[in-house]
């Protein structure tokens, strides 16, 4: 037994897989973690406190957690969901009504609220500890933009069951890209971007029209949203997820107490 | 250190070949750094193009929606009162008073859901957060800030009503007043 343990160890295969050797002395520990993909984004070595649950609340790696609940469960769901509108709120039903483990859109749905509040709660403990101070003034932003699109990710998935709460909801969050300074076209400044009488920013045109493809919450818009909510959204998040994990270690790890 | 000349350049280590560039002599060091910067410029505005590009194709040429001018038909077809003919498919009311015309944007100004018109209380009743607007369109409760927005009304060539709603008029801006905004028809 020992003799086979040592053979798969001595093959090429387990060698070209792991670089170094057991990691039992400060050496190889470092290596473990320098020499994979995953680990290396995280600190090499940890502060005592930087595993302290009543320091960090854990809320980062909270997030992390249901943002991989959130991918895993969603990319089920969309082997169920037709994101037109004659069968989005159909999906919906049939995931809860006869799909197997029907629980599985709640989960997601769940997760999803659990992720904003512990981003919060995050960001809360960041500004609590002081964390947002040089030389991490730059993840503390990386760390807003990580919000913003999280809470985008809750307001385009918002729409996708499609019933009376998501249309209208998507209608009155939506209205607020109306006001955007120049792009949308009851915002300040759009009514200067005129040409002889002819409004360029109109309804037609402006943000809104954008982010809806049309003029009112219809087809097209469930469309973006789905298209937002399952790829780009998810893409841009993991990017600079990658990056804040990576600038943790690069600004010397979780900050200690004050 | 011995003077070198371009000879003594040249010669290549024992077993190495020398490779030579073949802008060699045809490019000056200056020449190279504004060939650079007009790739750079290039290369920048070809990104930019693109961008536009890209941003350009989220902006449908063709709609599938309602049209944004239509006819509803002969104003002898419309009783007095609020009409809800043209609700759900052209987002207006069509209401017809003793003096006239008008037409009623379905969009609330609070926040953009579309109110119910309630005949027995004679009022728009929005169910989002409770906004009432008279049939006139005028708010009277509830978190609406203004009054509902009135669009084009004209009588066509042919004796039909036309419905615009490209042009729209708004009572705190006294635009109810214009031309367009009512249409005369006893």
């Amino acid at each position: 037994m020992q003799k086979l343990f040592e053979a798969v160890r001595q093959s090429q295969i387990w060698r070209s897989i792991f670089r170094h050797g057991y990691p039992d002395t400060p050496r190889n520990r470092t290596l473990a973690v320098l020499s994979n993909t995953f680990l290396h984004l995280h600190p090499v070595k940890v502060r005592r406190s930087g595993i302290r649950l009543s320091y960090t609340w854990c809320m980062g790696g909270l997030t992390f957690f249901l943002f991989l609940v959130e991918t895993i469960t969603g990319l089920l769901l969309m082997f169920y969901y037709h994101p037109t509108a004659d069968k989005a709120y159909e999906d919906i039903w049939a995931l809860r009504e006869h799909v197997p483990l029907g629980i599985m859109r709640e989960m997601h749905r769940w997760a999803a609220h659990l992720m904003v509040i512990t981003v919060w709660l995050h960001m809360y403990r960041v500004f609590l500890t002081g964390s947002y101070k040089p030389p991490r003034e730059f993840n503390w932003n990386v760390g807003v933009i990580l919000l913003v699109l999280t809470l985008l990710l809750s307001f385009t998935g918002y729409l996708l069951p499609w019933d009376q709460l998501a249309v209208w909801a998507i209608t009155v969050g939506s209205n607020m890209a109306r006001a955007t300074p120049f792009l949308g076209h009851e915002g300040p400044g759009a009514s200067l971007l005129s040409f002889g009488g002819l409004n360029l920013v109109h309804a037609g045109d402006d943000a809104r029209f954008g982010l809806l493809g049309g003029r009112f919450v219809g087809e097209g818009a469930l469309l973006r949203f789905y298209v937002l909510h399952c790829v780009g959204l998810p893409l841009a998040a993991a990017t600079l997820m990658a990056v804040h994990f990576y600038r943790v270690r690069k600004d010397g790890g979780i900050s200690g107490p004050l | 250190m011995a003077e070198e000349t371009d000879e003594t350049k040249d010669q290549a280590p024992e077993g190495v070949d020398l490779v030579r560039s073949p802008l060699r002599g045809e490019v000056s060091r200056r020449g190279l750094l504004s060939m650079l910067s007009f790739g750079w410029i290039a290369f920048t505005a070809a990104s930019a193009g693109l961008l536009g590009a890209m941003g350009r194709f989220m902006f449908p040429n063709v709609l599938f929606e309602p049209p944004q001018e239509f006819k509803a038909g002969f104003p002898e077809d419309f009783a007095q009162g609020v009409d809800e003919r043209f609700k759900a498919t052209y987002g207006c009311w069509i209401v017809r008073e003793p003096k006239g015309f008008y037409c009623l944007s379905t969009v609330c100004t609070h926040l953009g859901c579309t109110p119910n018109w309630l005949p027995a209380d004679e009022k728009f009743k929005c169910p989002c957060h409770g906004s009432g607007f008279l049939a006139s369109g005028i708010n009277i409760e509830g978190p609406a800030p203004r009054p509902l927005e009135r669009y084009r009304i004209v009588l066509a060539g042919d004796g039909q009503i036309l419905i615009d709603k490209n042009t729209k008029f708004q009572e705190e801006k006294g635009q109810w007043e214009l031309d367009g905004a009512f249409l005369n028809y006893a």
